[in-house]
This record gives structure tokens, sequence and C-alpha cells, in this order.
């Protein structure tokens, strides 16, 4: 019988990062799970409050992971910050009594943190394992060097998040290695990529995204692969400065992991939501020869 | 800049304030500057993280909330993650950021974000945006 | 009857100010079996004195109360004199009236001060009554000393003590000693060459009949007391018989393997059969067993067949040997703390970025780079070197919440060094605070930044990257405000000093104690910093926590000093206020002896004419007891007693409050 796993999508994904749910739940299915969505879910609010006072802020994770469990004792989540915030929540409502019982009486439940939250990383390392991953394999992603963005979410703070060592991950690699893609280890795969700032500081989102980018290049990358919306986001819109500020840099596709997770394991090309991204990924498929066609 | 140094200021009610809120001791920071060594966004401060905690640590309040570093900060947390004294520069910044959007004063206006952003961007960032901008 | 004196000190105005002394004597003076009562002013003055012996002598008193201050202060004096006037000096005792009385009462009307002190001595004065008189326990002394560790401080501690005429036995883990110090390149502030100031004292150590050393050793069990220790020490396979071989080297010469040279920090291999560096003493080699393919597969063997003398021995096994020693002296050392931990800095991941102790094998000219500063991917010379202190110490989250006391001094001389031997290089130093707390260490600092041109920034490093054959560290200088970035073509880490793998063993083997770091704890910071709280136990150097070369040295002979001191008599005396065990009623239970710290007690067999075991006792080792009383409490049958407070004289000091 096929693993059923619950499955949180986030407001995100079902709206402006369709392409990243769809091509999760299609790839699950081949590996041989399935992503069972939710039948009650919200917002989980986007951001964990930094501030411990601010327990209002965690009543919307709070019933996420409330009504979660209702479901089943896992819950699962494609995007970093959904899975930074419900992780985090949850931790606070398994380790603090005291207040546990204020956000539960916010949102009217008796939830005591016992949700494990995974990432969908998790479930491919912990649940399947890379090695099984690696038979499922039809198109091996064969000579693509791919740069792999942790950004910030996905990791920290250490203590709370624990996916991987916080200076030095590697399950990423490790998926793309399963792959048989190349994974391209560059110095800003863990720093940020300015987030939130793009509603108000471009500027500084365009630096930032701009020497992940380049960082990632640099390092011979030929594409980019991430796992967060807003990541993937400013990592695209920052490279149009780059284009005009870096003579023959010409862009650089960058995609969600679970878009080279369906293609390597033959998911219908068409169906993987490539035509949404920017700057394609299409040429480099065709060079490498694992998808037959001209540039 | 010359400061003049008081018991008063260094235990005001502003400073215990921003230390309930943010849940961070002003004293426990050595000054060792790895916050600032490692902030992403350092560059674009006014103070970066380790004088934010600096001027905290002297009671000068009106200094920091004068300055940019609170809505500089994107929260990625690289501060913290490196603190050796495991202090957490950006809950003090959010503090401080939540000190001003409770007195109901919003640090961004809704109608100036731009309309090309509100339609492309994932949800994210314009929930996050706002949480973190708008009071 | 008894014939009690009671003198009640003024202490100056000490206990005066609040305790009305006058009025304590006279009270004192009422009760029965008190003969004679005074106050005055110093008891523990010379007059004072005086006045205590005359007054024992005059009035053939056979116990002495002096209510003055704290026993831990003057019991000592009260009773030598006690014993001057002919009285057994366990019938002197004192009643604490100025810490436990007038220093915590200001009642100035000197009410509630007189109160409680005639209560206090009226109750030390019921306990008196029931003292029995004490001998001092006498115990023989072997006059010969372990000292575990050869590395500087317990090299100088094993010196020390031959050249006090007493046998050493000098155990190392290692196939030389040498320890730590042996790696540096040369030593701060002076410059000395390390190697050249402490090859002498390994090769002295090794020449002086009195010092029996045991290298590629470790102490397995340790029995006994002070002045009376047997251990047993296990003598790792060498491999190579050390009567019989003669230093040629010729071994290790024809060896066709090679492994990681744990001595050059794995900058370099050595041969598999092997000794760490070449003034290693005993210049005796030793086979890494584990990669020998002679004693793992039965394949090889060259060094058996070019071996002169015949030494090489693969069948060679561990043996055990004991010893008995009348003290013991722990200089175990330090090691320094993982790198991999900060991943920031890349460690592992990135082969130019070292740590502070691969950077004295570089800069050593003994070296594997013959002293040349090389860096360890491509061998070029670095024209750009940073350097980052505080590398796990200072750091209560990822490292430990301690400074590591050396690392300003020894990255000052590393910057030195380097500019000594790249004159056109540019160091660079990050640090939180420069620490140069010694003689002639801050001009020592000075010196590498205006003569040396060390460039030395305040501030952390938040990472290290390499890009194009460069090192980038990306920092920050709190000074002035801003992000640094330097492209360096190598990086040196100040790693943390800490406790050894396997301190914490070994102290439960001593029975010493240890701080959580395992650093072992001295009984004293201040006032016993070489002694252990088991008696006949001494400390040297790191193994107690972060500390220099001259620190060391002076530890490892003050360590000697106390076990010379011990060995300056046949016997030596103790306090006799031992635990004591009712024979008659104790039921072999063993809760005294599980609960005993010091493993004070032992099983005694009661056997019968038929030499038949018919009963089992409990025994206090007189020598071992430190009188801390915990026996006493975990006896269920009331079968203990300690001498001097004993149930019976407790329980009448309570009844006469």
């Amino acid at each position: 019988m096929t693993m059923k796993i619950p499955y949180y999508p986030g407001c995100t994904l079902n709206t402006v990062a369709k392409g990243f749910d769809a091509t999760a739940r299609e790839a699950a299915l081949k590996i041989g799970f399935e992503m069972e969505e939710l039948k009650l879910w919200n917002c989980c609010g986007a951001t964990f409050p930094l501030t411990p006072d601010n327990l209002i802020a965690l009543s919307a994770p709070a019933k996420v992971l409330s009504n979660a469990r209702k479901e089943g004792d896992t819950v699962t989540t494609l995007c970093s910050v959904c899975y930074n915030v419900l992780k985090r929540t949850n931790k606070v409502i398994k380790d603090d009594k005291e207040k546990r019982g204020v956000i539960n009486g916010f949102i009217d439940s008796e939830y005591d943190g016992s949700l494990s939250v995974l990432h969908y990383l998790e479930v491919l390392r912990d649940k399947i394992g890379f090695a099984r991953l690696k038979e499922a394999v039809k198109r091996p992603l064969k000579g693509i060097k791919a740069a792999t963005y942790y950004g910030c979410m996905l990791l920290r703070p250490f203590e709370d998040i624990g996916i991987d060592d916080a200076e030095k991950p590697t399950i990423f690699e490790n998926m793309l290695s399963a792959l048989g893609a190349t994974p391209v280890d560059f110095p800003n795969k863990i720093e940020c990529c300015g987030a939130h700032l793009a509603m108000n500081n471009t500027d500084v989102v365009e630096k930032l995204s701009g020497n992940v980018m380049t960082s990632a290049v640099d390092n011979g990358a030929e594409l980019i692969v991430t796992s967060c919306p807003l990541c993937q986001y400013n990592l695209e819109k920052s490279q149009k400065r780059l284009i005009e500020e870096r003579p023959g840099y010409t862009g650089v596709p960058v995609v969600y992991f679970t878009q080279v997770l369906g293609l390597a394991i033959g998911a219908d090309i068409n169906t993987l939501g490539f035509e949404k991204n920017e700057y394609s990924i299409m040429p480099l498929l065709h060079r490498k020869g694992i998808v037959a066609g001209e540039d | 800049m010359k400061i003049k140094l008081a018991k008063e200021d260094i235990e005001s009610s502003k400073i215990q304030l921003i230390e309930r809120v943010s849940g961070e001791e002003m004293r426990r920071c050595y000054q060792c500057g790895k916050c600032s060594a490692g902030c992403p966004v350092s560059f674009a401060m006014e103070l970066p993280p380790s004088q934010v905690m600096r001027f905290l640590q002297l009671g000068r309040v009106d200094e920091v909330m004068k300055a940019n570093s609170m809505w500089t900060c994107v929260g990625c947390l690289q501060c913290y993650a490196r603190c050796p004294q495991g202090v957490s520069v950006a809950a003090v910044l959010e503090a401080l950021r939540q000190i001003v959007l409770r007195k109901g004063t919003d640090h961004e206006r809704i109608k100036d974000v731009p309309f090309p952003f509100m339609k492309s961007a994932p949800q994210q960032a314009i929930v996050c945006g706002f949480r973190k901008f708008v009071s | 009857m008894p014939r009690i004196g009671v003198f009640v000190c003024q202490c100056g105005n000490n206990i005066a100010a609040t305790v009305d002394t006058k009025k304590v004597a006279e009270e004192m003076a009422k009760l029965p079996g008190v003969v004679y009562t005074t106050d005055y002013k110093f008891m523990c003055s010379s007059p004072g004195q005086e006045m205590l012996k005359k007054a024992i002598i005059d009035n053939k008193l056979d116990g002495v109360i002096v209510s003055a201050c704290s026993p831990h202060m003057h019991e000592k004096t009260f009773r030598k004199a006690s014993e001057a006037a002919g009285l057994n000096p366990y019938r002197c005792e004192i009643t604490n009236i100025r810490e436990q009385c007038s220093w915590v009462h200001h009642d100035k009307t000197k009410k509630t001060g007189t109160i409680k002190s005639t209560d206090l001595t009226r109750m030390v004065i019921e306990r008196l009554k029931r003292n029995r008189p004490l001998t001092k326990i006498k115990i023989p002394v072997r006059k010969k000393a372990l000292v575990i560790g050869g590395g500087i401080a317990g090299i100088q501690a094993a010196l020390d003590i031959a050249e006090g005429g007493r046998e050493v036995i000098l155990v190392e883990k290692e196939p030389s000693i040498g320890g730590n110090m042996a790696r540096l390149s040369e030593t701060f502030p002076t410059m000395d060459c390390s190697q050249c100031i402490l090859t002498p004292k390994m090769v002295e150590a090794e020449l002086n009949e009195r010092i029996t050393l045991y290298t590629y050793s470790e102490v397995e069990k340790v029995d006994g007391y002070i002045g009376n220790f047997t251990v047993q020490i296990r003598k790792k396979a060498r491999y190579v018989d050390e009567a019989l071989c003669t230093g040629c080297g010729e071994c290790i010469e024809k060896c066709p393997f090679k492994a990681e040279s744990q001595f050059e920090v794995g900058l370099t291999k050595r041969k598999i059969i092997y000794t760490p560096f070449p003034q290693s003493v005993p210049n005796v080699p030793v086979i890494d067993a584990p990669n020998c393919p002679k004693i793992q597969k039965d394949k090889c063997g060259a060094c058996a067949i070019v071996c002169g003398p015949k030494c090489i021995d693969f069948k060679q096994q561990d043996r055990i040997e004991t010893v008995d020693v009348g003290a013991i002296i722990v200089a175990t050392g330090y090691q320094n703390m993982a790198n991999e931990r900060f991943g920031e800095y890349g460690y592992g991941r990135i082969k130019d970025v070292i740590s502070g102790m691969q950077f004295e094998r570089l800069a050593s000219s003994s070296g594997p780079t013959g002293g040349e500063i090389r860096r360890p991917s491509d061998g070029k010379i670095p024209k750009s070197v940073v350097f980052i202190q505080c590398v796990g110490s200072r750091d209560e989250k990822k490292g430990v919440s301690y400074c590591s006391k050396v690392c300003c001094m020894y990255t000052a001389k590393h910057t030195m060094l380097y500019s000594h031997k790249v004159h056109d290089g540019q160091s660079y130093v990050f640090y939180m605070d420069i620490r140069s707390g010694g003689k002639r260490y801050e001009e020592f600092v000075r010196k590498a930044i205006e003569h040396d041109h060390a460039m030395y920034l305040r501030g952390r490093v938040s990472r290290v990257y390499e890009k194009d054959g460069k090192v980038i560290v990306q920092g920050a200088d709190t000074l002035s405000g801003s992000q640094v970035e330097i492209e360096a073509d190598m990086v040196v880490l100040a790693t943390a000093i800490v406790s050894r793998d396997g301190a914490d063993t070994l102290a439960q083997k001593l029975g010493i104690g240890y701080d959580k770091y395992r650093f072992y704890n001295e009984y004293h910071p201040k006032l016993k910093p070489v002694e252990t709280v088991t008696a006949g136990i001494f400390l040297a150097g790191t193994c107690m926590g972060p500390m220099d070369i001259p620190e060391s040295v002076a530890q490892g002979s003050a360590a000697a000093s106390k076990a010379l001191a011990l060995f300056s008599a046949d016997e030596m005396t103790r306090k006799p206020v031992t635990a004591l065990v009712n024979r008659a009623t104790c039921n072999a239970c063993w809760d005294c002896l599980t609960a005993c710290p010091y493993t004070a007690i032992e099983r005694e067999d009661v056997r019968n004419r038929q030499g038949e075991t018919i009963r089992w006792l409990a025994r206090v080792n007189e020598g071992v007891c430190q009188g801390c009383g915990v026996c006493v409490a975990a006896c269920r049958s009331k079968s203990i007693d300690l001498r001097g407070y004993t149930d019976e004289q407790v329980f009448a000091a309570i009844n006469a409050f």
C-alpha cells in the first residue's frame, strides 16, 4: 500500500508557486508515497515571531498544527518558511507549558505539540532513503552542475530546526547526487536572499541575491535549486541587474528541487512548470542531452 | 560624539521594556562583533548589529531608534546562529520594531508598496513584509 | 569531676564590640566542672598563650575551651599551647564566637551576642567533658614518587624530586616524553627554541639514575593511601625490546609503509615503525600495530630482518607492572579542541585552514617543512595569513566558556615568526581582547604589532571560504564599525585548550575531583594550588586548566616540593579525627563502604582458629580516612562514630543548649 503523508501546502504553493506543489505531489507518487493535503488549513503567518512575548502571532501556525494533529501524527511541508514557522511553533507548544496554555486559549484547542513536522527533503532522506530514490531515477541529470541554495529558514536556528548541520549542510547535495546531478558547493549557499525586504528595499535584495547568484555561478553552477518560493523569486528578479552590470552574464535558471526531482524520475517535461521560470532550464537540458531538442 | 552615562539611563524603563519584549539581556553581549561580521545586511545598516547592542548597553535607546538597523534586519538569524553567547540580535531588533508598531505607528504604508510586487511576489513575502513593517 | 578552664577572647573589638566577654566568662564559671575562667584581649598573642599554659599548670586543668574565632584560624595554636603545658591537645576545644556570633550580630547593647556566646560555649563544654584524649596517627611513608605525564610539568616534577634525593617513576602514555612542548617552535616572550630548552631536560630525565621512565605506558589501577600507594602500570606492547634496542633507526629506514603522524598533527606521514620525533626519549621505536601489515596479516616484517640486535618482537603483549610509591603527581596535560566543530571556519574542508599547533610545526625547524612557512594545499609560501583567536574559547554556545589563556600570546608569537620568515608577508589577527598579563607579555604583543607589522583587528570572523586558490575571510572590525574581507593564503585557528580524553576516568582511578570541563580540582584555588582533596596526590600543569610553560614548570616544582616534604620524615602524622567502627555491633551491610568518598573503609575477615572466615566487619583505614563523617550518617546500626564528634558528645552538646 502506498504510504500516505499528511501535507500542508501553505498559501504560496496554492497560488504563485503552484508548480512547486504539483511537481512534489507527482514525484511522490512515482517514488512511492502520497502527499495527502490536510482537509483544513490556513496561512502559517509567513514569519516566526522573533520576540518570545508575541504569542498571538503563534495562533495561526498553532491552528494549522492543531488541525493537522486530528489527521495524523506528522505533517509535511515544502516551503522553507512554512516548515520553519510550523516546526518552531510546535517546539514552543511542546516545551513550554505556560505558553501552550495561552496559545490554546487563543485558538480554542488542546494541542500538545505531539506532531512531528517534516520537510519533504526529510521524507526523502529518512523515510524513503536517497539510495532508493536513486533507483527510481529514470532520467539522470548527468553533467548538470547544480548549486544548492539553502537560504536561512531551512536551517536556522539549528537547535529548533535541526534538519542538518547549520554551517555545512549536505541534505540537498545528497539528494541532487542521487538524481545524478553534480552538486556545486558555494560560499553563499546559507546566506540570506533578502527575503521580505523585496517589498521596500529592492536595493538590498538585489545585492544579497546578486551575491548568491554570482557566488554560485563563479563556482560553476549552471542551475540553482531551492526550496523556498521567496528565495526563488528574489534570485530570479535580482538577475536583471546582474545581466546589465556583468558582461557575459545571461541569467541562470532558478528552480524548485521538486522540479528537478520530477525531471529525474521521468515525469512529463511539460508538467514540471519550467515555463514559469524567468530563465529557462530547457537550453541546459538540451545541451546536456537530458531532453531532446535544440537550444 | 560624547555620551554622558548615568545609571538611570543604563537601567531605564525603556531598556527594561526592550529586554522584556526581546527576551534577551543586553549585558550578555560581550561585544565580540561576530554578529556584525556575518550579518548580510550590515553594510546597509546605520548601526551594525554589535553597535546596536553596545548603544543599548549604554542605555542610549534614542540613537538606536533613529537608526535604520531595525528596519533593515531580515531576520535571517545568522547573528544568533554564530553568537558565542547565544544572544539573538535579531530578537532585539524585532523587539525594537514591535515597540514602534505596537504603538500603532506604521513603518510602511500599504498604498506605497509597488503594484507589480503585490501582483507577482509570493504571498509569503507580502504577509511577512506587512507583519514586519505594519502595525 | 573534670577540671575545665574557659578562656574568652575579645579579639580586640572584633568580639568585644557585641559580646560582653567578661560576662560570658563569669557565666561559665557557674557551670559544674569549670574551675577557671577569664577573658582577654588577644588570646592568640604570645601573652595570651602563656596565660593559657600557666592556667593549665596552676589549676591542674584537664580540658580547656577557648571561645574565640573559627577553629580554622587558631585551633592549631591553642592545641599546641595546651600540649606544651602537658595537656592532650585533643582536650582543647574552640568555640567560634566571632564568625558565627559577634560578626553577624550588630546589637551594640551586647545582649544578643552575649547570650549566644554563652550558649555556644556551654555546648562545647559539654562536648569537651566527653572528649577522650586522642593520639596522633603515625603512618609509614614510602619515599618514592609516581609522576603521571611526561610533559614539561611532569618532567620538571620528576627532576626536582630526583634532585631532592628520592626515586621517581615517570609514566608517559606516548612513546616519548616531551608532551605538547616538544611540538612547539619558539616560546613566548623570549623566543627560545622550545626543543632546545626542553630536550636537555628530557635527556636529564632519561639519564638520572633515580628516575625510571615508563613510556608508552598508562596507569591502570591505584590502591592505597598517602605514603602507601600501590599502582598498576600497563606497559603497552611496543613490539620492540627496549633493553636491546640501540636506537640505530635501521628499522624505520626500511619500513615500507606510512601512516599519518600524530606528532606532526597530520601535516605529514611517518613510518609504521617510528619514533614520534628525532629527539625522542627514549630513542626506541614503536610499531603502530593497527597499521602494521606484519602484525595484522603476517606480511612484510622488513624491520625485523634489518634489525641488528634482533629486538623486534611481533608477539609482544601488554604487560602490567605493580609499583609501590608514597606520593603521586598528576601532570597529564591538555589537548586542543576539535576545530571541525566550527563549520564557519572551514577547518577540515579547506586545506589551508590550519590549527595553531599545525602552525607551530610549520614554523619549527624540525617540522615537515624544515621551518619554512608553506601552506598545506600546494606548498606555496603564503603572502597573507589570517589568525583567528578564541576558536572555541569564551564560546559558551559551541565551545567552552573559559579563556584558554595562552592563545593571545602564541598568536602574537606566530605573527612574529611569520614576519621573520616571510619578509613580504602580511599577517592579520582577529581578536576579542588581548590578554597579555605576564612578565614582558604586553611588550611582546606590542612588538608584534609595531615591529613585525601584524594587523590586529578587533572583531570576529563569520565565514571562511575558498575562491580561486585563496582563502577568503569575512569578518568584522568593531573599532571602525565595518565588515572586512581578506583574501588570505592561509588561516590559522587559535583553538581552545581542553582537558585530555580520558581525564575523567583517570581522576576516578585516583579518587581526585574534576570540574565540568574535566580539569582536575586543586584543594584550594589560592592556598593549596597543587594539592588535591586526596592526601598524597598532587597536581601540576594544564591538567588543572589552561596555563603557559612558566606556570606549568612552577607547578611541577611546587608539586615536587610537596612530595619531598612528605618524604622528609620516616613517618607522617595525621589528625586522629577519624571514624571508628564498633566491632560488636557492625553487621557488615557495607553501607559505609559505598558511602565513603575516600575509599577509606575496607572489609575485614574475622577468622576462627582454623583460619575459616566466620564473619565480616567494616574497618576504617586511618591513613585514608579524612574524618568527614559520611559513614557515620550512613550506618544503620549506629556502629560508626567519629573520634572527637561521637554521638554521645554531639547529643550532650545539643542537650546543653
